[in-house]
């Protein structure tokens, strides 16, 4: 069995307490049944409710958040057996209470799956685990690691492991037969992702054909595939980084706490800042020094440098975020500065 | 600091969206206009923008221009930097503080008409682009055409290498008033024609001071001001509502709901795609086949947050007064504005595959939230582009659009395509691969005016 499955229904895990930075928004309450504490927006739904509707447009974030929320409706809808990426990464957080809306006031109707490397942040993990448990659903993990023990995959040269995740996704989603997996990658992250399709087919294989794509044309999404074919859906891929940011202020989204500035040690290599930890341990030219940082992707330990930065508090993310300079795969990604086609090369072999 | 403090006032102000699409002909200089609309826009950070000039080093490109090829910026397979091509549509995005974009970058070579339909499909605006030295051209006319046939609410036309015409007024007008023309026999809305260069940048973002007898908008301005689809459709358009899901969660409660209070909540799930939709309404359910039965409007839910009205295109959750058996497939439309359903679908199809269609092919149809089987009864003609005619046929192959008549296993609630963008589409789909074959647009009925009666 390549896969743990994990019944995290009735565990309540209070706030790590230890790790709620400022602007962690950790102790709001739950409301309503929506899982990361929405309040009342106070853009509206969209139209005024003085009944003009011609004069105030609907917002940038209301238009985004409808057609995430037709996308997700319509692969639960069409498909039998789907299942959602959710690594506690701020992408697949929003687009989990994004489920969480298209669905209320009824509970998420699918599991939701990890690829866990082994070289997770802890916070991270932690911030699954209490997530999963609050919404009252069944994660699904697949393990780099247990394939690295029994010898199923061997550890790169380079130490990192996002390469690696691959192999038991693919395992994982056979073994479950999942027929659709939704992903929270968005198109603004990089080329290779623009051209992905919000409904993506992957063969037997679970590879990509960036060449010979299904057209996807006005909202109508075709999600036909044949016995050993799966579907990737994308719900958030017209979202940009400052989009997912200003969404988590707008709708009171809890984050690991990791991405706000919060005070670590690390160190520097490649021009990056890498925290201190079993699976990131500096050389011995490698000065540790402590300095005030926060993660604006968060992948493994071994290749996700942070970023020196005072944003505490969630506007001041917004603000950091409208006015960097550097994308934020290009600050803090190792993995994919290996070449210009390295997330291409990844998705073709069936990463997401 | 709180959210509770923080939903007073956002951070930024967020704007609309707009999503548009650019087409050209090949060397238009499309790529490069991208790239001008990032860059001009600071869209594009310093990583990327130092990825460039280290490829445009070393492929040798500058000179006087600076060095920066930016149409790199928009090639993202490694076939496309290879070959220096690009083969598929791609989406970019970019912001102003009055709007944020979506771009559909459209190839202008290899199936054009399958980027061009594919990009157009969701479009607020097309962006064409021409060279000003060429003028209008063949596949200018193919282009135009499409962007008509699939009604973008906006079609603009950029006059590039406007500099290489040494920025003249009498090139410029001589092709805005043919482009006028040709937009004019195509019935478009309108076609603005706007002066630039995009390897220079002028009147994309900035204004230029080399075009000073051109007074309109830069192509920037011009994309911040123009109303969206839904802002154009919304207040003349009826109400329509695919029905996506029913929510009923009955023993499948979102964790910390209360049991009593959710006991018999039943909600129609999806989003508004035609018009707008208020509590109190009178509203028909219509179930393709059966007597529409007209019910009122009691809530529209947005996760826990009661709507008053929604627009298209808000996704929301429709609570109704009657307890009517309402399934996917269904849609509940203003009370008695939508026709009977029909099993004969007249459509113009987009053909998108390499597999040709013949009379006879058994299909599926998708519209909607609906999915049926489908015969290909027959072809009725196709559409020579380069006069707007429609000429005899019995087939359609890859990039032709043509009409046809199909017949559905079940009906369909239709309408046509040219007063209703939304639910006048359908998908072609393969029944044996599931892969998509054509974008449909429904005709009118032949029976339904003296004009059409003439295709058949």
């Amino acid at each position: 069995m390549s896969t743990r499955v994990e019944e995290t229904q009735s565990v309540h895990t209070e706030a790590g307490a230890g790790n709620a930075a400022p602007g962690v928004a950790s102790g709001l309450p739950e409301r309503d049944g929506l899982p990361l504490a929405a309040t009342p927006s106070r853009e509206g739904a969209g139209t005024a409710s003085s009944g003009q509707a011609e004069a105030e447009h609907l917002g940038l974030l209301d238009a985004l958040e409808a057609e995430s929320i037709h996308i997700i409706r319509e692969v639960v809808a069409e498909f039998e057996r789907p299942a959602m990426l959710f690594s506690g990464g701020k992408d697949s957080v929003v687009m989990l209470h994004l489920a969480a809306k298209a669905f209320w006031p009824g509970k998420i109707p699918f599991p939701v799956l990890h690829v866990d490397t082994g070289h997770n942040f802890p916070e991270v993990l932690d911030f699954r685990d209490r997530t999963v448990a609050r919404l009252g659903l069944r994660l699904v993990v697949g393990s780099v690691q247990e394939y690295i023990d029994r010898g199923e995959l061997q550890e790169r040269a380079d130490g990192t492991r996002n390469p690696l995740q691959t192999v038991p996704l693919l395992d994982t989603i056979a073994a479950n037969k999942f027929d659709a997996v939704f992903g929270g990658g968005r198109r603004d992250e990089d080329k290779a992702r623009a051209k992905e399709r919000i409904l993506s087919l992957r063969d037997e294989f679970g590879q990509w054909d960036p060449r010979n794509q299904r057209p996807e044309l006005w909202n109508l999404y075709n999600g036909r595939h044949t016995v050993g074919q799966h579907v990737r859906a994308f719900p958030i891929s017209n979202w940009t980084e400052l989009d997912i940011w200003r969404y988590i202020e707008r709708e009171g989204i809890e984050l690991p706490s990791i991405y706000y500035a919060h005070e670590r040690d690390v160190f520097q290599r490649d021009g990056m800042w890498r925290a201190v930890g079993e699976v990131s341990l500096p050389r011995e030219e490698e000065d540790v020094v402590v300095r005030t940082v926060r993660y604006r992707t968060v992948g493994d330990m071994s290749c996700t440098g942070a970023v020196l930065s005072d944003a505490f508090t969630v506007g001041d993310v917004v603000r950091e975020v409208a006015a960097s300079t550097l994308t934020e795969r290009g600050a803090t990604r190792a993995d994919d500065r290996i070449s210009e086609a390295a997330m291409e090369d990844r998705k073709k072999d069936g990463y997401f | 600091m709180t959210a509770e403090a923080t939903l007073e006032q956002p951070t930024l102000e967020q704007g609309t969206l707009f999503r548009f699409a650019t087409a050209g002909s090949v060397d238009d200089g499309k790529s490069t206009l991208v790239g001008r609309l990032l860059h001009d826009s600071k869209a594009i950070l310093a990583d990327q923008l130092d990825a460039v000039a280290r490829t445009s080093e070393a492929r040798g490109f500058g000179g006087e221009k600076g060095g920066l090829d930016l149409a790199l910026l928009t090639d993202g397979l490694r076939a496309e930097r290879e070959q220096g091509i690009t083969i598929d549509v791609a989406y970019r995005y970019f912001a102003t503080d009055r709007r944020t974009f979506i771009l559909a970058d459209c190839p202008g070579h290899v199936q054009y008409t399958k980027n061009t339909v594919t990009g157009a499909s969701t479009a607020d605006a097309v962006v064409l682009l021409i060279d000003a030295r060429k003028g209008v051209l063949e596949q200018t006319r193919r282009h135009l055409s499409v962007a008509a046939l699939l009604r973008a609410p906006h079609v603009v036309v950029a006059v590039n290498k406007i500099d290489l015409v040494d920025f003249s007024e009498s090139v410029f007008s001589t092709i805005s008033a043919d482009v006028a023309r040709v937009a004019h026999e195509l019935g478009l809305r309108e076609a603005v024609a706007i002066p630039v260069s995009a390897l220079d940048g002028d009147n994309v973002v900035d204004r230029s001071d080399r075009t000073p007898w051109y007074t309109g908008p830069t192509l920037i301005e011009l994309l911040e001001t123009l109303p969206g689809t839904d802002e154009l459709d919304d207040a003349q358009e009826a109400f329509r509502f695919p029905v996506q899901t029913v929510i009923r969660p009955q023993g499948a409660l979102a964790p910390g709901l209360a049991e009593g209070e959710f006991r018999d909540y039943r909600a129609y799930a999806g989003q508004v795609t035609e018009g707008i939709v208020r509590v109190g309404d009178r509203v028909s359910v219509v179930t393709p086949g059966q007597a529409p039965r007209d019910t009122t409007v009691v809530g529209i839910d947005v996760a826990g947050r009661s709507l008053e009205e929604a627009a298209a295109p808000l996704s929301v959750a429709l609570r109704l007064a009657d307890e009517f058996d309402v399934a996917r497939g269904d849609t509940i439309a203003a009370a008695g504005t939508l026709p009977e359903s029909t099993a004969d679908l007249y459509g113009s199809l987009c053909w998108l595959s390499t597999k040709p269609l013949r009379e006879g092919a058994k299909v599926i149809v998708k519209h909607g939230t609906s999915t049926v089987r489908a015969l290909v009864r027959s072809v009725s003609g196709k559409l020579d582009l380069d006069t707007f005619q429609v000429t005899p046929a019995s087939g359609l192959e890859l990039n032709d659009i043509g009409q046809a008549q199909l017949r559905l296993a079940a009906p369909l609630p239709l309408e046509p395509y040219a007063t209703h963008r939304r639910t006048g589409a359908f998908l072609v789909i393969d029944a044996q691969d599931g892969a998509t074959l054509a974008a449909g647009m429904v005709r009118e009925h032949p029976g339904d005016s003296e004009a059409e009666r003439y295709w058949i």
